[in-house]
């Protein structure tokens, strides 16, 4: 039976290790992802000390004291603990959890700013707003709304505006960095930043409802020059959002993607500000949607 | 008339599988109905259970229907595997998935591991202290049929009116009736409500029943481990169930009077509920582990045949654990949004639970120190715990990194993780107590070879189960997702978890084959401590006797009985005295039988028969308070006839 623990404790450890290069989140393709990856090989390396540690001395105890090893007539001694040992395993572990805090918090601001060396750009905004079982992107210094796909440039901080017209969903595309809520009375900011062309794979990962699973979009990461291209592309062949049209896309259902020019923040503005102004523009967002009938 | 009736039908039917269900539902109660009139054991039923205050028998209806609860939630489970095993799977729809994964979790967290544990500790405690029994035997019988009927209004969900299907979390807005509209939800609030009261009055009666029930000589620090354990958790228990009794209180306004606590208008706040959800809910599952710590303490120091490691750092830890549990709820929403310096704070709270739980660790290992390991089934269980359950721990730790957490939260690898500390943690534990204290029950053993056999099955097969996930996780997938593509890669280790989860059914399946087998062939009477253990339950009769103990025994260390076996000390001192017991009374059970209903009315909103049904609820309380009910003696003379028939006169001072 111990040899299984050991199979097992060593799968434990080295299978994610092992296969990590392909897992997805363990392959960033951006600054952010990249720490939160690093962050992971750090913990799952310290982990693994600690599980190599305590399965050693728990096999070490199972093979040297089981009653078969010891003779019918052992008899164990009364041991009540031991000061020493103890200091030891309680100091241990909270040097540990230091050495981790340190690094979470550390990370933690990291992930929530700007991306370092790119703090000189202006970042390109984009309001990332969920509804039931799609995504809607605006982007208002280029006057573009799209639906289940958003593209980025390559090398310049985004800030993705997150909000839901509906239930709590989570923006996530853990290719470019771990994910954050998009709720119906606030506004969250994500920052992420792609540092090589491609398309990535984002989704809701927060349940929303009957069409959870396949609540997902695509990014693509292109240089800014394609970007720009696409830009203009956008504003000779889309027609433009309104109201009405906004209105269609906020039903219940799944859509393909779309393309529009202008943005709905014109006519419907996203619950930022403070409270007072809060609770109105979350009025506003919230009329004239989610038909039962 | 088919307007009034037509609330009650489920929303998908036509579903062949849950008609099939409803028709069996109706065969089984006729069946046990008629069964039951035909073997005249009506009587039996009444006077022996359904009135009974008898801690023993009140545990043994908690483990009866965790089981039955732990046979629902793995159908649950068995069908969300299947669903999943492979890419683009249509076995169950979006909608089907939803509810099951729903009931799945509020099933197997509230009315399996829950029930489970509690009856463990009913039937163990009072004779763990040397004591008669609770310390309000009757309001010990109101916990039960409270928790009981709770559990079958949650369950008749999905026959009537249709299942919840907001996830065992239930986050609003998708929880409100603008996103979920059937009255699933509906129950969710109501059923756990009831539940909850009664787990909330068996807090408050285990830790009256441990702080003044213990035998003469039993101080804090002399208390077993189990008992330790059992005294913190229902500590938890009062703290944090009243959280989820508001919580719920404020959904269920929401959803049947139309206020706006957590709705998307109005100042509505969803984030509220989820706050008051883990502000309970992070408590919670250490009110669901705490117990399984008390449960391999005993287990491994028996096994061990040594006395507990570092007892008096057992029980700080404990202390410890319980009071950072209540500092870490926003670990759950590190991705809400509320900034670095807040999820620092958190994470920081939140690894430092590792610490105490790590000297638990320590010192379990260092009780294996210089023992003498028996292997025997409730031992293979704590011994598959250890592993397991510190990749359970480290994992918990890699997720409480807030920063790396935004990349695990809502993945598979956050349900790998809850699964590597709840399975082994609390599973395994109450199915090695479960095997352990049977015999005391019971007065026979269960088989060994059979328990081995399903405990090799499910220790193997949870792994092949469950650490797929994590890799998927990393890998992207998101929990909760009924079906994915096949270009996602997540298909072949999805299908090894359902490999798993076939694994799992067989150990389960075979342990119900277990306690078949053992009690129709497993020899009778064999000893009153069959595992050479140290604790006081095991020094009365098996199956013990109504009064527990004839004598009060009087208590000298912290393994009161390992020492009257190895020193020889006096254990019962005094002679038979006449006993005061508890009489029995049919006033809990029938107040379940009408919490059932009103809330059933309340689900449906059928407001008078719920007010007619609350009055009568009301009018047994006070019934209750006027009635005059003094218990009843058993008498020297009755103590020594059943005291003969055990076929024990060797507490030479009883008989002086
Ligand atoms: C070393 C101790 C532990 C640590 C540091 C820890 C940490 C965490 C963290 C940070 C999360 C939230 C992850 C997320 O949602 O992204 C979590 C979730 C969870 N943990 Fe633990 N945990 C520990 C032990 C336990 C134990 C002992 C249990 C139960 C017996 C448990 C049960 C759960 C459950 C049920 C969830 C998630 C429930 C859900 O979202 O549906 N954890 N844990
Ligand atoms: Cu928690």
């Amino acid at each position: 039976m111990k040899k299984i623990w050991v199979l097992l404790g060593l799968a434990a450890i080295m299978l994610p290790t092992l296969s990590g290069c392909q897992l997805k989140v363990l392959d960033p393709k951006g600054p952010v992802a990249e720490t939160q990856a690093g962050v992971i090989k750090l913990s799952m390396i310290v982990m693994a000390f600690i599980v190599l540690t305590v399965v050693g001395l728990y096999l070490f105890m199972l093979y040297k004291y089981r009653a078969s090893k010891v003779g019918a007539d052992y008899k164990p001694p009364h041991i009540e603990g031991s000061r020493v040992l103890e200091t030891i395993w309680i100091t241990i572990p909270i040097l540990i959890v230091i050495f981790l805090s340190i690094v979470t918090v550390k990370s933690t601001s990291e992930v929530e700013a700007t991306p370092k060396g790119y703090e000189d750009q202006d970042p390109l905004i984009i309001y990332a707003a969920s509804s039931n079982w799609k995504w809607h992107f605006s982007y208002p210094e280029q006057n573009i709304e799209t639906v289940n796909y958003v593209n980025i440039p390559t090398n310049r901080p985004i800030e993705f505006k997150l909000y839901s017209y509906g239930p709590i969903t989570s923006f996530w595309i853990p290719q470019l960095g771990g994910q954050k809520y998009a709720m119906s009375d606030m506004v969250n900011t994500l920052h992420l930043l792609a540092d090589t062309p491609g398309s990535y794979l984002g989704r809701n990962s927060n349940f929303n409802g009957a069409g959870f699973a396949e609540m997902e979009f695509e990014t693509q990461a292109m240089s800014q020059k394609d970007f720009d291209k696409w830009v203009k592309d956008v504003h000779h062949t889309a027609e433009k959002l309104t109201e009405p049209t906004f209105n269609e896309l906020l039903k219940d259902g799944h859509l393909g993607r779309k393309t529009y020019t202008g943005t709905h923040l014109t006519f419907r503005p996203a619950p930022e500000m403070h409270h007072m102004k809060k609770m109105d523009g979350h009025q506003k967002a919230t009329e004239g949607q989610h038909h039962h009938e | 008339m088919k307007e009034y009736f037509s609330r009650f039908a489920v929303p998908d039917n036509g579903e062949p599988m849950i008609i099939a269900s409803q028709i069996l539902i109706v065969i089984v109660s006729l069946g046990i109905i008629v069964g039951l009139t035909y073997f005249k054991k009506w009587k039996y039923l009444w006077n022996e259970w359904l009135t009974t205050v008898d801690h023993k028998r009140i545990g043994i209806m908690y483990i009866l229907s965790a089981l039955l609860m732990l046979f629902r939630g793995g159908v649950d489970a068995l069908l969300m595997r299947a669903q999943t095993s492979m890419p683009e799977n249509g076995l169950l729809d979006a909608q089907h998935y939803n509810e099951i994964f729903t009931t799945h979790g509020v099933i197997m967290i509230l009315f399996m591991a829950m029930p489970f544990i509690i009856g463990l500790m009913n039937v163990v405690i009072p004779l763990q202290i040397g004591a008669r029994d609770v310390a309000f035997p009757r309001l010990n019988a109101l916990s039960f049929w409270l928790f009981f009927f709770g559990a079958m209004l949650f369950n008749i969900s999905f026959v009537i009116g249709g299942s919840p299907d907001a996830g065992w979390t239930a986050y609003f807005p998708l929880a409100s009736t603008e996103f979920s509209e059937s009255v699933g939800m509906n129950y969710y609030a109501i059923a756990i409500q009831i539940a909850g009261i009664g787990t909330l009055m068996t807090g408050i009666n285990f830790i009256v029943t441990i702080l003044k029930m213990r035998a003469p000589g039993m101080t804090l620090m002399k208390m077993p481990m189990f008992t330790w354990s059992i005294l913190i958790t229902n500590i938890i228990i009062v703290f944090a169930f009243p959280v989820l009794t508001v919580a719920l209180a404020l959904m269920t306004m929401d959803r049947l009077f139309g206020t706006q606590f957590f709705t998307m208008s109005n100042g509505g706040m969803d984030m509220l509920w989820a706050n008051l959800f883990w502000v309970w809910g992070h408590p919670e599952v250490y009110i669901v582990i705490l117990p399984a710590f008390g449960i391999y303490s005993e287990i491994i120091s028996t096994f061990a045949k040594r006395n507990l490691y570092g007892y008096k750092s057992m029980v700080f830890s404990m202390v410890a654990i319980s009071a950072l549990s209540f500092l870490v709820w926003a670990h759950h929403f590190y991705t809400m949004g509320h900034g670095a310096m807040v999820n620092g704070i958190f994470s920081i709270t939140t690894m430092a639970i590792a610490v105490p739980t790590g000297v638990k660790m320590f010192n379990w290992l260092l009780t294996l120190y210089k023992g003498k390991i028996e292997f025997k089934t409730p031992m293979l269980w704590a011994m598959a715990f250890i592993p397991i359950f510190l990749i359970g721990g480290v994992t918990g730790v890699m997720l409480a990194m807030a920063s790396a957490d935004y990349q695990y939260h809502n993945t598979m690898f956050l349900v790998a993780h809850f699964h590597y500390v709840l399975i082994p943690g609390t599973v395994f534990a109450v199915l090695a107590g479960f095997t352990y204290w049977w015999p005391k029950i019971f007065g026979f053993s269960l088989s060994e070879k059979i328990g081995k056999w399903s405990f090799w099955f499910i220790a193997i097969s949870f792994n092949v189960t469950f650490f797929p996930m994590f890799i998927t996780g990393l890998n992207g997938q998101a929990r909760r997702m009924y079906t994915y593509s096949e270009s996602t890669g997540f298909g072949p280790l999805n299908f090894i978890s359902f490999i798993g989860a076939l694994g799992l059914a067989v150990g389960f399946v075979l342990i119900v084959y277990n306690i078949y087998w053992s009690t129709r062939y497993a020899p009778r009477h064999v000893t009153e401590d069959p595992w050479d253990a140290r604790s006081l339950e095991w020094a009365t009769h098996s199956p013990v006797p109504a009064y527990n103990f004839a004598v009060t025994p009087v208590v000298e260390s912290t393994q009161a009985f390992w020492d009257a076996k190895e020193k020889g000390t006096q254990l019962f001192r005094g002679k038979y005295e006449p006993i005061h017991m508890p009489s029995n009374s049919g006033l809990p059970f029938i107040m379940g039988v009408l919490f059932f209903f009103f809330g059933f009315c309340m689900v449906f909103g059928m407001w008078i028969p719920s007010i007619i049904f609350g009055l009568a609820i009301f009018a047994c309380m006070m019934y209750r308070s006027f009635e005059h009910d003094p218990g009843y003696h058993i008498s020297v003379e009755e103590i020594k006839e059943t005291e003969k028939k055990y076929g024990v006169n060797s507490h030479e001072n009883q008989l002086a």
